[in-house]
């Protein structure tokens, strides 16, 4: 992927997430809501690794993976507006967007949870000799859960294609690393378990890029499952509900000097008039799916219950 | 007919599941090398080898959710765990991800995913090793829950199980691996429907998995003095056939359940809140219940005996109901 295009996807996501704020103090926009905005490059660059065939397995934190990986911004918006069009049918919100065409798994909103999920993706392909790399995201605070460990171990003993990237943004909701792990040295816990692991400057797209596309060249070629800590900053609060108590504004502020976007523009010298007409398309692109969510219809309540078991499952038609 | 025991016959359904289909395949802790903690598994690993008979760590949490992913990329597997107390180490994923999946991504995903685990007392393993949470788990939309307590059925529930396409949990009860038994050549186990195994007209026995032989055997009892109790084997505990149980209550105009769970919040307590709901005035007398004491299931035979079901406890159970209390 050129690095315009990695700048224009950086924006995109940037754009899309200040425009979910907004709609969020307006209450169009309900539940929890977790933005991305400073951490962009990390889902950027490795996105620019994959193919299309590969599959993603993301947490709460997704708005970006999902447009990143292809989902339309229509059926992203729509999904937090809880409308029938939205990817899940308005029935994950902004926690669970999934699309089944483009192997993207979620949209996992318990800390942890999606990586077992991401290993046993692996093992299907390995077992079926598919040539897939699965990537799984996950935050730092993550890492202290028994599924983290559980993971790392089985994907390691069974030489699974998969890639974990741990989006390391220093905080756990307010639980600041150091105060979660007793070993702050991410990648060495990996490679205690004997797994390639290193860190990358997670601000830094073009970085982050060609980490990643070391690290799935490394995982597609059968080198095993790999780790990669990307090192980030979340410049917003942890979701909508968070005074932010537990850090210091002139640490956000030091962070923000490392805008991912800023530190991409820096090194690309791109013309005003040319960025100006980057930003037209992507408010244009924005405010499209914020008409479209707005227009489209609720799910009929009559379906209520519908897809708690398959459609050809002889339980479908019985629940009382 | 061949006689058999429920544990070859388990072995049985999972061994022509693997023959059959490609996609199948089985993991699980110790159920390779070591044959499988209830030796269900034996000699499958020499006839399957390590890739589809995949002994792992123990690490319940990470191979359940990887049993998740595996069915999402197209595999059919079958996961064991070896008790249904080491199964609390995965509810997360059996709950948050593959009971949630298919209803939070609005259909886009299904998960054709059997766990199975043995479940249940009576072998003196007390308070970790014994419990039924099997009615816990029916507690959970967009799982089935299924509970063979014959050999026949531990044979025929497999391929039905492999067949659905949402997950299926296999709760064995540890009483029954040595029962044996005379295995039917009946096909997949049609789990949409309970099982009606002794026919009577003066009271509703209803059961399932390790109780079965508990309420047959007071069946014969009560029969011995002129009572002629009907066994329903409910066979699968979530979605519930109340059906079958409420058309045999309207005949027989009583009920006892027998649930080896504890009693609050139980099977037993759906089982009769469902009859209570659509034949309360067909009812002679209040639905009876038998079911496991309130207690961490206790070590020493004598005391472990007196928490669980017995012939004597459902014999009782019903000589109550026949007098209408
Ligand atoms: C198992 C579990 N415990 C607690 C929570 C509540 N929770 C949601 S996000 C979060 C912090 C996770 O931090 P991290 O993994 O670093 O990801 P980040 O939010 O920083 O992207 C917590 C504690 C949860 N969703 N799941």
């Amino acid at each position: 992927m050129n690095e315009r295009e990695l700048l224009r996807q950086m924006l995109r996501v940037r754009r899309f997430e200040e425009r979910c704020v907004e709609l969020y103090t307006q209450t169009k926009v309900r539940g929890f809501l977790h933005v991305y905005i400073g951490e962009e490059a990390v889902a950027t660059g490795v996105m620019a690794a994959l193919n299309d065939d590969d599959s993603v397995v993301a947490t709460y934190r997704e708005h970006g993976h999902a447009l990143l990986r292809g989902m339309s911004a229509r059926s992203v918006m729509a999904e937090m507006y809880g409308k029938l069009t939205g990817c899940s049918r308005g029935r994950g919100g902004s926690m669970h967007l999934f699309d089944k065409d483009l192997n993207f798994y979620g949209g996992n909103a318990i800390v942890g949870g999606g990586l077992p999920t991401a290993v046993g993706l692996a093992l299907a392909d390995k077992m079926q000799k598919r040539d897939r790399v699965t990537v799984c995201f996950f935050g730092e605070g993550a890492m202290a859960e028994g599924e983290f460990h559980e993971s790392m171990n089985l994907a390691e003993l069974w030489q699974l294609p998969v890639l974990f990237v741990c989006e390391n943004n220093l905080y756990a909701m307010g639980t600041a690393l150091r105060r979660s792990e007793s070993e702050t040295n991410l990648p060495m816990k990996a490679a205690s378990y004997e797994m390639p692991a290193w860190s990358v400057d997670g601000m830094d797209v073009l970085a982050v890029a060609d980490s990643a596309r070391r690290a799935v060249d490394a995982v597609r070629g059968g080198g095993g499952p790999h780790f990669l800590e990307a090192r980030t900053y979340r410049f917003r609060a942890h979701s909508m509900f968070d005074p932010e108590r537990y850090r210091d504004k002139a640490e956000v502020e030091q962070w923000r000097e490392r805008d991912p976007i800023d530190l991409l523009l820096a090194k690309l010298e791109v013309p005003d008039d040319e960025l100006a007409a980057l930003e037209e398309e992507i408010r244009v692109e924005v405010e499209d799916a914020v008409d479209f969510a707005e227009n489209s219809p609720d799910e009929d309540v009559a379906d209520l219950m519908t897809f708690v078991y398959s459609p050809s499952s002889t339980v479908a038609g019985r629940l009382s | 007919m061949t006689t058999i025991s429920y544990r070859e016959a388990v072995r049985e359904g999972i061994r022509a599941a693997l023959a059959q289909d490609d996609r199948v395949f089985i993991m699980g802790e110790d159920i390779g090398e070591y044959g499988g903690c209830y030796a269900v598994t034996m000699g499958l690993l020499e006839e399957f080898g390590p890739e589809r008979v995949r002994d792992t760590p123990l690490s319940e949490s990470a191979f359940v959710g990887a049993g998740i992913g595996a069915a999402l990329g197209g595999m059919l597997p079958i996961v064991e765990i070896m008790t249904v107390n080491f199964s609390l180490l995965a509810l997360d994923q059996i709950v948050n991800t593959a009971a949630a999946l298919q209803h939070m991504s609005g259909g886009q995903f299904n998960v054709p995913l059997v766990i199975r685990m043995t479940t249940g007392a009576g072998r003196q393993l007390a308070a970790q090793h014994s419990h039924s949470f099997d009615g816990w788990y029916a507690h959970i939309p967009g799982i089935r829950v299924v509970a063979p307590a014959t050999v026949t059925d531990a044979r025929w529930m497999m391929p039905t199980a492999l067949a659905d396409p949402d997950p299926v949990l296999i709760f064995e009860h540890g009483g029954l691996y040595n029962a044996s038994g005379d295995l039917e050549d009946i096909g997949p186990v049609d789990l949409d429907h309970a099982a009606v195994r002794r026919e009577g007209g003066d009271v509703t026995l209803i059961t399932y998995g390790g109780t079965l032989p508990t309420a047959m055997s007071a069946a014969d009892t009560l029969a011995a003095d002129g009572i002629e109790a009907e066994v329903i084997d409910l066979r699968t505990l979530r979605p519930l056939d109340d059906a079958t149980f409420v058309d045999s209550v309207r005949r027989t105009h009583r009920a006892v359940v027998v649930d080896e769970g504890w009693r609050s919040g139980s099977i037993s307590a759906e089982v009769s809140a469902r009859i209570m709901e659509q034949a309360f005035y067909e009812l002679d007398a209040p639905v009876g219940r038998v079911a496991g004491k309130e207690v961490p299931t206790p070590y020493a035979r004598h005391m472990e005996q007196a928490a669980i079901p017995g012939v004597d406890d459902v014999v009782a159970g019903v000589r109550a109901a026949m007098r209408g209390e």
